[in-house]
């Protein structure tokens, strides 16, 4: 129980922080910086999160079922526009392949 | 029908149980495109339809599984920690090959769409799509897109990232296993994490990392890319 308040207390502070930047990245981004932070500074040990952590990334996939049931006010945008959503998830997905396994690649050997 | 279907109890009950159903179809057929989110949301969204609920109505009775995206983005939080004490040696070339990518992949993408005659809407959906989808979710929803379509595009990117990241990085020639994981976490987040770890334990672990650090890449790059272009 502790881990779960540990999570929620972080994502709270996000929120938080989130808000004071005018929203500009989302308060769940600064949540999981603010646990990483936590973690490496020894504050939190990772034996007191991993449990809920684990269960939550685990399921994650369903907790986004709600937000991807919203492609169904999307049908007109996608009628329209199908052709570009295709292209550019197609190639965009091949570059960024391309150049982070070549630059990754590139640096390590130097 | 529809008194029933505005029941948070009985969406919860639905969402959840089409998802189990969903997994088990995918984990016996085995078929990459029947991955169980678009199979579950498409479901979810033929069920609503035929009884004439409008998304409006679900969202507020299903507004108790949206709430566990933000903590489930928090727990990943515990990936970066225990990747980061692998990579410590690495870490140079790590933030910087993933920049590399997270930049390259949010401007591609919203070129492209541009050319295509894409609206700012749509960018703004399509300008997440290599990251995990909780946090592809939070940005495009900042920014104007429409959440459910990034969540389905970025489902999408995922399967297809997952299909041919091994065949792509063969071509190129790419070897290094460190390479290989994260290219293949950056293009196409969970998915290609899931291929990443048949490849090898290393490519797995790096796959990890390459998620959590685009997510947090993107999360800070679009917001200073729309200062720029808008």
């Amino acid at each position: 129980m502790l881990g779960v308040f540990v999570i929620l207390l972080m994502l709270m502070f996000g929120n938080g922080i989130s808000i004071l930047i005018n929203g500009v990245i989302p308060g769940s981004v600064i949540g999981m910086v603010l646990l990483f932070l936590a973690l490496i500074t020894k504050i939190v040990k990772p034996e007191t999160i991993k449990q809920p952590a684990g269960y939550l990334i685990k399921h994650m996939s369903l907790f986004f079922i709600p937000a991807g049931v919203g492609l169904m006010t999307a049908w007109d945008l996608i009628a329209d526009h199908w052709a570009a959503i295709l292209v550019s998830s197609v190639l965009s997905t091949i570059i960024v392949l391309t150049v982070v396994g070549l630059v990754q690649q590139k640096l390590e050997k130097h | 029908m529809h008194e029933i279907l505005s029941n948070e109890i009985v969406i919860l009950a639905l969402v959840i149980g089409s998802y189990l159903a969903a997994v088990k179809i995918y984990k016996k057929t085995g078929i990459a495109v029947l991955h169980p989110v678009p199979l579950c949301i498409g479901f979810l969204i033929f069920i609503l339809s035929i009884s004439h609920v409008d998304y409006a109505s679900f969202k507020k009775s299903s507004k108790m599984i949206d709430f566990m995206l933000g903590p489930a983005v928090v727990a990943l939080g515990l990936i970066l920690y225990e990747q980061f004490e692998h990579v410590k040696k690495n870490y140079k070339s790590i933030l910087a090959s993933l920049f590399a990518g997270s930049l390259s992949g949010i401007l591609s993408v919203g070129a492209i769409a541009y050319l295509f005659g894409a609206d700012k809407i749509l960018i703004a959906s399509l300008a997440p799509k290599s990251v995990t989808t909780p946090i592809a979710i939070g940005i495009s929803e900042r920014f104007g897109g429409l959440p459910g379509l990034t969540a389905v595009i970025v489902v999408l990117v995922g399967v297809f990232g997952g299909i041919i990241g091994p065949f792509v990085l063969r071509k190129l020639g790419v070897e290094s296993e460190i390479a290989k994981g994260l290219a293949m976490g950056a293009s196409a987040h969970g998915l290609g994490m899931t291929r990443a770890i048949e490849i090898g334990a290393i490519e797995g672990a790096l796959s990890g990392l390459a998620i959590v650090l685009t997510g947090l890449m993107t999360a800070i790059i679009i917001p200073l890319l729309n200062l720029i272009f808008y």
